[in-house]
């Protein structure tokens, strides 16, 4: 008997149990689509980290942070300055190793208003023009500020697109674009005139959906009246945590800051001349540990020897996003590989059945000439055919699974399916079944013709 | 030279300790083309012999040539391709497979010996012609007689047109008209060149046969003269001739 065959007589007997097989199938149907869905979620996870990490600057940028003093330090704790433009200044001049040096003073509760419109900023932030670069911002209207403005202190700002879409309107709303450009809002009561607007930043999956959107005509409920808020949760405007926190950005100059906020800042009216940041770009990032440690020499100067920051490098967010996604996979993988297995002694359990059901079966079939060989292969192909189809069906249904997971899941980490994912449980579906056929095909094979015949 | 020879064959079982021998130093000859009847009460071993002579057993002791060749030590394999080839068997309780229509059936053995699906199903209807049930060929089994059954039984057992067919009580689950038609049919077919051997207990159907072979506790014990063992007419060999 030769295998096509043996399928054939394989699909008879799934056929004639229609629903105990499928009942048996759905083991396998579950596990795949488990194991597929499990992939899914964790590559979209993966792939929206990867594009956060590069929305923020890449690996050659480092942070510095402020830090708790270290425990042998704490009776110095009076005499730490924090971050300073001492600081900027310092590595500007000592620091070869480092290409770029960009303070920034951030205020938080800064409210923006525009004629009745509120919009609460997230990242309010007085900087130097080299911001630009150091935070990869792109300006789509006008400009960003330069020195004279900020030696100039003037009141001029840049903003993210999600403050124009707040308190201009947004393409959906106005169903145009609006150039905010020449405008003037207040912040914290502080008239600032609109000189530039950064582009929107978006993970690809959003962007696409924003374009197909525009094909759409209209929403007529949505073109009159004012936006609503939509909770921090909404899936729908901002895209994304890391993209919706670069959106709602407005820049001004280092010195305005300074000057309208800072330097008279509180109710107590001492000057705060911390900065909140300071990034740095690596020269080469080649000579990476390096130029670290020459900011780290030059910083310790002059903070007096007190160790109140630390670094904070992309590298370690790039290695802290491989182990978390190495972790994911292989957990996941394995409880998806436990529901296979499951799935597998499903199979198992109802072949042992069957055949039992079939001793007298398989007795006449050895009578006639049928030999172990045949028989181990009749009982094996009937198991890798349910594991077969299940194996198809979970392929399908996992689809459905993962456009499910898409709904709940966050935006920038859509469930990406993956060729290999597929494959991979595919052939573990069907590893299953030829497990899962071995025992019983054995078992059946050896039955002796004479008893099999006389089983009742 | 006989199609079958057995030398001395025993069959021993072990059960609890107890030694019970099935077969004791049998000795027997079939020629081919004879139509024999292997007899004996329930126990007395005939069926342990017709396992033994059709492969589904292999003896403790002694030698078995089966058209030629030796089979007494032949692995499973060559046992299952033997019964594939040169042994047909019919069973009291028909044992066809009820999910397959008559027609596949038939076709089963040819399946296990590799044959291509057109010439299978071209020997099939031939078989089933043989025993006048062409037009049956699409029915399951269950939804046919069982003297049709037995036919179709008959009619797998031919299809590898086999050198011996086996027929174990092949009456038994039947009438006695349906049992008489199923004797002639064999009749016929022995006219027409099978060798067959019916094993039974009845010595009634034995008696259609011109050999009798008597099996007591293993061993073989004569051959019966029909008369003798105070046969009615009712399944003579004239009568059945004679229709």
């Amino acid at each position: 008997m030769n295998i096509f065959n043996a399928f054939i007589v394989g699909f008879k007997e799934i056929w004639a149990h229609k629903f105990r097989s499928l009942l048996t199938m759905l083991g396998i149907i579950l596990g795949v689509s488990s194991l597929i869905g499990m992939s899914a979620l964790v590559k979209g996870m993966e792939n929206g980290m990867r594009e956060a990490l590069i929305a923020v600057g890449g690996v050659e940028r480092v942070r510095l942070d402020d830090k708790d003093i270290p425990q042998y330090q704490q009776h110095l704790a009076d005499q730490a300055v924090g971050c300073t433009m001492n600081d900027v200044y310092a590595l500007e001049k000592s620091a070869p190793l480092i290409k770029m040096v960009t303070p920034e003073m951030r205020l938080r509760d800064a409210v923006a208003t525009y004629g009745a419109k509120t919009y609460e900023i997230w990242n309010f932030v007085g900087t130097w023009p080299n911001a630009l670069e150091m935070n990869q911002h792109v300006v789509q209207y006008g400009r960003m500020f330069n020195e004279i403005d900020d030696q100039n202190a003037r009141n001029v700002c840049v903003i993210g697109v999600n403050v124009r879409d707040h308190l201009f309107g947004s393409d959906e709303d106005l169903g145009y674009e609006y150039n905010p450009v020449g405008r003037t809002i207040n912040i914290r009561g502080m008239p600032f005139t609109i000189i530039g607007m950064f582009e929107r930043y978006e993970s690809e999956r959003s962007k696409k959906e924003r374009e197909l959107a525009k094909l759409q005509p209209p929403d007529p409920s949505r073109t009159n009246g004012p936006a609503r808020s939509r909770g921090w949760g909404g899936r729908a405007a901002n895209g994304g945590f890391v993209y919706g926190m670069k959106n709602s950005t407005v820049y001004i100059p280092l010195n305005t800051m300074w000057v309208k906020f800072r330097a008279s800042a509180g109710s107590n009216n001492i000057p705060d001349p911390r900065l909140t940041t300071l990034s740095v770009k690596v020269a080469d990032v080649n000579h990476f540990d390096e130029a670290i440690q020459q900011a780290q020499n030059v910083l310790m100067r002059t903070h007096n020897g007190i160790e109140d920051f630390t670094f904070q490098t992309q590298e370690d967010w790039a290695d802290t996003i491989n182990k978390a996604i190495h972790n994911y996979r292989v957990s996941g993988g394995i409880i998806a590989a436990i529901g296979l297995l499951v799935g597998g002694i499903g199979i198992m359990n109802i072949m042992l059945a069957s055949i039992t059901e079939r001793i007298r079966e398989i007795g006449i079939r050895k009578a006639i000439g049928g030999s172990f060989l045949d028989i181990f292969i009749q009982i094996l192909v009937e198991s890798v055919v349910i594991a077969i189809i299940g194996g198809v069906v979970g392929l399908v249904t996992s689809v459905g699974l993962v456009n499910l997971f898409s709904y709940v899941s966050p935006d920038d980490n859509t469930p990406v399916i993956t060729a290999n994912a597929c494959i991979l449980a595919f052939i573990f579906s069907v590893c299953v079944g030829i497990l899962a056929g071995l025992i019983p095909a054995f078992k059946a094979a050896k039955l002796d013709p004479i008893q099999a015949l006389r089983y009742e | 030279m006989s199609l079958i020879e057995l030398r001395n064959v025993s069959k021993v079982y072990h059960l609890g300790g107890e030694e019970i021998r099935a077969l004791d130093d049998v000795s027997l000859d079939i020629n081919a083309g004879e139509f024999i009847s292997i007899i004996g009460p329930s126990g007395s071993g005939k069926s342990t012999l017709m396992h033994i002579v059709g492969c589904l057993d292999s003896p403790t002791s002694g030698s078995i040539k089966l058209d030629g060749t030796e089979i007494q030590n032949a692995s499973a394999r060559e046992l299952a391709r033997i019964r594939n080839q040169k042994i047909g068997f019919v069973f009291q309780f028909f044992n066809l497979l009820p999910k397959l229509s008559v027609l596949q059936n038939v076709e089963l053995p040819m399946v296990y010996s590799g044959l291509p699906a057109a010439k299978r199903r071209e020997q099939a209807m031939e078989a089933l012609k043989m025993v006048g049930l062409e037009n049956r060929s699409k029915h399951r089994p269950m939804q046919i007689s069982g003297g049709q059954q037995q036919r179709v039984a008959i009619a797998r057992a031919l299809v590898n047109n086999p050198k011996i067919v086996f027929a174990d009580e092949p009456t038994g689950n039947l009438d006695s008209h349906m049992g008489e038609l199923i004797l002639q049919l064999f009749h016929k077919l022995s006219t027409q060149g099978h060798t067959i051997a019916l094993v039974t207990h009845d010595p009634e159907i034995a008696a259609v046969t011109p050999r009798k072979i008597e099996i007591r506790d293993g061993k073989i014990a004569q051959q019966v003269d029909p008369k003798l063992a105070g046969v009615t007419e009712k399944f003579s060999l004239e009568k059945v001739q004679a229709r």
